[in-house]
């Protein structure tokens, strides 16, 4: 692999708020449309059974306003992304435009699936990102402004304290959450580790 | 932080380097795939010209899309042909062993892995599938990872990982009559919640859970990850040590056996280990345990009400709310005699041969109701095999339960087991999340294998505890 991974310093973009605790993959991506060999086209799925009812019209859903379909930062709030493994609930997420999530908390697997795409996973608490949601209903067309760095989410004109997860705040900035490269370079010492292992037959 | 558990040996054992990020490198010394989650992957690996590194690490099988009725190729479903074709040809190429329909060991990855003696205790063992905390039981570290890191995986045998914190819950006392490993789990994640275990590993230990056969356990370790918990474990003993020894692996290497059985007792949690956090359960306490709601923390006991959304905490309120309106329960009554219309015996948490015997002796000279649609998908082709041996399949046939071949099947409806539009099930598997089982608007009722069975003869969740003694006519 040539390519660069680029530090990712900060997001911004305008906001999609995403209300409910315990949102699950299930939701977030139904089964049925991964049978599928490439993550290709999974955006228009995302929150699929949300968004439409049994004759594929459209329901009530942030997702199908149309003041939000720009939106690139989303709003959620606890336990977001629970349930299954499958890469392809942030993979449809980032496929319809969303470049970062805000929420109270994110399963571990889920933010682990964001973070190998780049996507930051910043958490703050309920009164904080409840207010979050309630301005960008009000304020869709205005942008918010994720400061990885910093630890800050700027909007409004107001600056909130947030927080990153320190491996995912050094491995967006520093350009290192595509982990592949780097730890193929480490193959002597896998393989050492390996052969230190009484289970592997050398 | 811990200190001593095995949580720390295993994750020190296979530590390879400390990454920039403050990550752990660290190996994994099973991987397995299956056909969802790792096309992409493969897909991603020709993207950047790499190879797999250790194919021998590796092993293949199909489970979530495969059907469990007529499984001839090429499958009648375009899309689960497409996928089956695809894995194939991945581990054809990359010369990974692959226990396909045609070997007589495919099955769900989380049975097949034990039943071949491919997990083993104090090994690091990972599957694009969350349920991959299921190989815990075996005392190994074990959890699920997303398609981005299957391909880590892939092309070093490595991932970046942070080390968690260990919470032991310890289960005390003796489980009541009818009352199951899934009871007890259910009755965790009640308690601690859905995100409850969050940063943590679980370590299951106590009286109760080491009186688990290693099935059992594996039905607990299997739903870790519903609380939260990416991985949970059991320490390996006598029992794990036994049913190890009947494995292909060891049936086949047992010399085997006796060399690597000081590495096993090694690496299990010392006496004076220090944990993050324990947490104490009453088993003896606990009855048979049903979900109101539509995630695995809404359980409750079977004789108990239902709890009112105002009852819960704050931040439970709105969804329980949510769930009640979807599965029409009201708060103050029990879960006894909701109606359901589909029995689903099956999935990596129980689909496994005592789960099928326990469910087999409540259905003996029973009938499934006329309500309802009853079916049996076990876990592999073994478990199939093994219970047609002993007639089980008769018994559930007779009875009036289809009798199916092996696969994930209606636990997540990627296939054509599927609820229609607003059929209520009793499910042995693991989540009952709004659309999980095909239909959005399907209502599932998570339950342990003998209370499914229950509920598929009368039609109704029922405390299988009141079920009368079939008298032979």
């Amino acid at each position: 692999m040539t390519d660069e991974i680029p530090a990712i310093d900060s997001a911004s973009g305008t906001g999609v708020p995403i209300r409910g605790n315990d949102i699950d993959t299930d939701q977030i991506i139904p089964a049925r449309f991964m049978k599928v060999v490439t993550f290709d086209g999974l955006g228009e799925f995302a929150f699929f059974d949300k968004r439409y009812d049994e004759h594929d019209d459209p329901k009530d859903h942030p997702m199908n306003e149309p003041h939000f379909q720009e939106a690139s930062i989303m709003v959620v709030n606890a336990n977001f992304g629970c349930g299954s493994s499958r890469e392809h609930a942030p993979q449809a997420l980032m496929r319809w435009g969303i470049d970062a999530i805000i929420g109270e908390s994110f399963a571990e697997i889920f933010a682990g699936n964001c973070l190998a795409l780049g996507i930051p996973t910043v958490t703050a608490d309920h009164d904080t990102i409840v207010e979050l949601q309630d301005w960008v209903d009000e304020n869709p067309g205005a942008d918010i402004d994720v400061d990885v760095e910093n630890e800050t989410v700027t909007y409004d004109e107001k600056t909130v304290d947030v927080t990153v997860d320190d491996a995912q705040r050094k491995a967006l900035t520093e350009g290192v959450w595509d982990t592949t490269a780097l730890m193929k370079s480490n193959a002597d010492a896998v393989q050492d580790t390996a052969d230190s292992l009484p289970y592997v037959d050398g | 932080m811990s200190e001593g558990t095995l949580y720390d040996k295993v994750w020190e054992e296979h530590t390879v380097s400390e990454l920039p990020t403050g990550q752990t490198q660290l190996f994994c010394g099973l991987h397995l795939i299956h056909e969802v989650t790792s096309p992409q992957a493969f897909g991603m690996l020709q993207e950047r010209d790499l190879e797999v590194a250790y194919p021998e690490r590796t092993h293949a099988t199909v489970d979530h899309i495969v059907p469990t009725s007529d499984q001839s190729r090429p499958f009648q479903d375009d899309a689960a042909e497409e996928m089956m074709s695809e894995l194939e040809q991945n581990v054809r190429d990359a010369g990974i062993n692959f226990s396909d329909p045609t070997s007589g060991d495919q099955g769900i990855v989380h049975v097949i892995g034990p039943e071949q003696g491919l997990t083993q205790p104090g090994m690091t063992i990972v599957c694009g599938d969350s349920h991959t905390s299921t190989h815990g039981a075996f005392g190994a570290l074990a959890f699920g990872i997303g398609t981005s890191q299957i391909r880590d995986v892939l092309a070093t045998q490595t991932v970046a990982m942070e080390k968690k914190k260990v919470r032991k819950i310890e289960v005390t006392g003796e489980l009541g009559p009818g009352v199951e490993a899934k009871d007890v789990v259910l009755e965790i994640i009640r308690r601690l919640g859905t995100e409850g275990g969050v940063g943590y590993v679980y370590e299951y230990a106590g009286e109760a859970i080491e009186n688990l056969d290693m099935e059992g356990r594996m039905s607990i370790c299997n739903m870790s990850i519903e609380g939260g918990a990416r991985a949970g474990y059991v320490n390996p003993d006598e029992t794990t040590y036994e049913w190890l020894k009947q494995t292909d692996y060891f049936q086949e290497n047992p010399e085997k056996f006796d060399e690597l059985k000081p590495y096993w007792e090694s690496i299990r949690s010392d006496a004076d280990a220090e944990y993050d956090d324990v947490v104490t359960i009453d088993g003896s306490e606990l009855e048979p345990v049903v979900t109101w709601g539509t995630t695995p923390g809404q359980g409750v006991g079977i004789t108990e009400p239902i709890p009112a959304p105002e009852d819960l905490p704050e931040e439970k309120q709105d969804t329980a709310r949510m769930s009640q309106e979807h599965m029409g329960v009201e708060p103050g009554e029990t879960m006894e005699g909701y109606e359901i219309d589909v029995a689903f015996l099956g999935s990596c948490t129980n689909a496994r041969m005592p789960d099928l015997r326990r469910a087999a002796e409540v259905v003996k000279g029973r009938q499934v109701a006329d309500s309802v649609r009853a079916m049996v998908v076990p876990g592999s082709q073994r478990v199939k095999a093994a219970a047609e041996a002993e007639g089980l399949d008769e018994v559930f046939k007779e009875a009036g339960f289809e009798w199916r071949e092996a696969g994930c099947s209606m636990c997540l409806g990627m296939n054509e087991d599927q609820l229609e539009g607003d059929e209520a099930s009793a499910s042995s598997s693991n989540r009952n999340f709004i659309g999980r089982q095909g239909s959005k608007d399907g209502k599932t009722v998570l339950m342990n294998p003998r209370m499914v069975a229950a509920a598929a003869v009368t039609g109704h969740v029922t405390d299988v505890r009141d079920l009368k003694e079939v008298t032979e006519a």
